[in-house]
């Protein structure tokens, strides 16, 4: 009898269905387009779906887990995963390389804001104008070739492209990578740095700490919370490489620089197999590895961070 | 005698300090310009291609020759037009990116006005489910969002393109925090002359937060303008309407190999983007910081 009027003021009609109204595009568009492939995707990773029976027309088949015990016995889908856990190398290189970079321009010296916006360029520029850029740097007749060339570390005679041999490809991905990803971490970085207190670093110079010190016991415990979140975001954009992979090098050569993400491409939609059922399934795999290594980088800056103490 | 003896100890108790300070000052530059290199090279290098003329004898090989043309021409991006119908793939771009940008905006503020500004039942709700779309793991959407555009009949359309990047997180989330920041009072006195909510939206709410709504503008038309893969599987069967992104690295397969042609197109398509970033550069790096914080 109290409540009834109470319950009724707290949600007029009129506001809920208007709101309903202004939300309904974006909540149509979001089920659609995302909620429902999530929950759709992960259906499909238990069936067999496409090749011929989705040419005929026919809906999914359920088959359990047989999906799962053919990529374990896919020796490409587990040098793909293998692949994609080397590439994680990537993360803490480029993480310590933005947060120097992010130290390097924090300071109010001419032309800063010049190098900040500089170092930021290169995330602003499309995968595919990278892919032309880089193969001229890599081609066996590029400047990187030239600048080892000059530096006699490589002679004429032994050099090569590093996007067509086995053993460079890979980390000549990689580098693209992190090219492309230092000055968004530097960003973020720099946003963390900008926020320490300015009476903590002025303290401590009063009490004679050198430079390395206040970096090591103020700028880095006060960093915590940033540093997190950029590894964080690192870790899953690693695993998650496929556009370096697929307009550098398409995999190859000789699968060296095919990740787990290249295969649920290639599974789906190279060739004509449209094996969707197995692409779904190993997109699976790779989802499963995410969360658990964003786990994983939670506990791990939990329990370094000295919280406890 | 004593006056030297006195002034030595003090000249060199303050030059190591100030020498030290200055050669920290220099290896700070030294530092700023190796990673500036590193970060613009491939940019350079490919403007000198470019602008070089290509009957002008030299390879794009011959360092460091190469990296200072010495006969310049625009020949190359007149050629790389024509040859290749370049104002296709300009105006596909344009297109989806244009569409991108009025859907993103639209969608955001429309569905951020409620989450902001009104109580109704399941509102936490629905703000949780669409803040979680950042951190969930997609791997598989993009295999059952080529399906559905195919039942749709999208597939191969600028549209099918479009539909499913403009309801996202990052949209709503900003725009709901620009409409958090706008006075209650404004609001009350629009109600009490008696505008409608819709009214209330587009004359107050959208012209007040200008800013966000250009910041998240500028945010989509380079992810768009950029985007490579999404574009690239959906129209994979209609290679007409594909976005340059997606035609220069096919240029890059078909003339293999006129560098200088390539390099010219790569100029053009990465123009727009790096004019927009520069002169929203703070705009960019502001939003980029409000991420963390």
């Amino acid at each position: 009898m109290i409540r009834a009027p109470r319950s009724k003021s707290r949600f007029s009609l009129r506001d809920t269905l208007m709101s309903y109204g202004f939300l309904a595009p974006a909540l149509i568009l979001l089920t659609l387009f995302t909620f429902y492939p999530l929950a759709y995707g992960s259906y499909l990773g238990f069936t067999e779906y496409g090749g011929a029976r989705f040419g005929q027309g026919l809906p999914p088949k359920w088959i359990g887990l047989e999906n799962f015990r053919t990529l374990l016995a896919d020796p490409l889908f587990l040098r793909s995963l293998v692949n994609s856990v080397k590439y994680l190398i990537v993360v803490p290189v480029l993480q310590l390389a933005s947060l120097a970079v992010a130290v390097l321009v924090n300071k109010n010296l001419p032309g800063m804001a010049f190098f900040r916006a500089a170092y930021y360029v290169p995330v602003v520029t499309s995968i595919s104008l990278a892919a032309v850029m880089w193969d001229w740097v890599y081609n066996k007749d590029g400047t990187l070739n030239w600048v080892l060339g000059a530096a006699h570390l490589l002679s004429r005679s032994s050099m090569f492209g590093w996007l067509n041999n086995e053993y460079s490809a890979f980390w000549a991905v990689m580098l693209v990578t992190f090219w492309r990803g230092f000055g968004y971490y530097m960003v973020l970085y720099l946003a963390g740095l900008q926020g320490i207190p300015q009476e903590l670093e002025e303290a401590a110079v009063l009490d004679g700490a050198s430079s390395w010190k206040r970096f090591w016991s103020i700028t880095v415990p006060m960093m915590k919370p940033t540093i997190l979140l950029c590894s964080l975001l690192s870790t899953i954009a690693a695993l998650r490489v496929l556009e370096e992979v697929l307009v550098l090098t398409n995999g190859g050569p000789l699968n060296s620089t095919y990740t787990a993400l290249m295969y649920v491409y290639s599974k789906a939609f190279q060739g004509f197999n449209f094996d969707y059922g197995l692409a779904s399934a190993a997109g699976l795999v790779v989802a499963a590895v995410a969360l658990l290594l964003s786990a994983v980088n939670f506990r791990l800056f939990r329990d370094s961070s000295g919280d406890s103490v | 005698m004593s006056l030297v003896g006195q002034a030595a100890p003090t000249r060199t108790a303050v030059r190591p300090r100030r020498g030290r300070k200055l050669g920290r000052l220099v290896l700070r530059y030294v530092l700023l310009l190796a990673v500036l290199i590193f970060a613009i090279f491939p940019f350079l290098w490919t403007l000198a291609i470019a602008l070089t003329d290509k009957h002008g004898g030299g390879s794009i090989y011959d360092f460091p020759a190469s990296l200072f043309p010495r006969a310049v021409t625009l020949r190359n991006f007149v050629e790389v037009y024509t040859t290749f119908s370049l104002g296709k793939y300009i105006w596909n771009s344009v297109s989806i990116t244009a569409m991108t940008i009025f859907g993103t905006l639209l969608v955001s503020a429309l569905a951020a006005y409620p989450l902001a500004r009104f109580r109704f039942p399941g509102k936490a709700l629905i703000f949780g489910v669409i803040i979680a779309t950042l951190v969930l793991p997609g791997e598989t959407t993009f295999i059952v969002n080529t399906l559905t555009l195919k039942h749709l009949g999208l597939l191969g359309t600028h549209l099918g393109v479009v539909l499913p990047t403009i309801a996202g997180a990052f949209g709503i989330f900003l725009m709901r925090q620009a409409f958090l920041g706008i006075p209650q009072a404004l609001i009350e006195a629009a109600r009490i002359d008696g505008a409608g909510e819709l009214t209330i939206l587009t004359r107050i709410m959208l012209p007040l937060s200008k800013p966000s709504l250009a910041a998240l503008g500028i945010f989509t038309l380079v992810g768009t303008w950029n985007a490579y893969f999404w574009p690239m599987l959906v129209l994979s069967a209609a290679p007409d309407k594909a976005p340059l992104s997606v035609a220069v690295l096919r240029l890059k397969g078909q003339f293999n190999y006129d560098p200088f042609n390539i390099a010219a197109g790569s100029i053009i398509m990465m123009l727009p983007v790096l004019l927009v970033f520069l002169s929203a550069q703070k705009l960019f790096m502001r939003g980029m910081e409000g991420a963390v914080k």
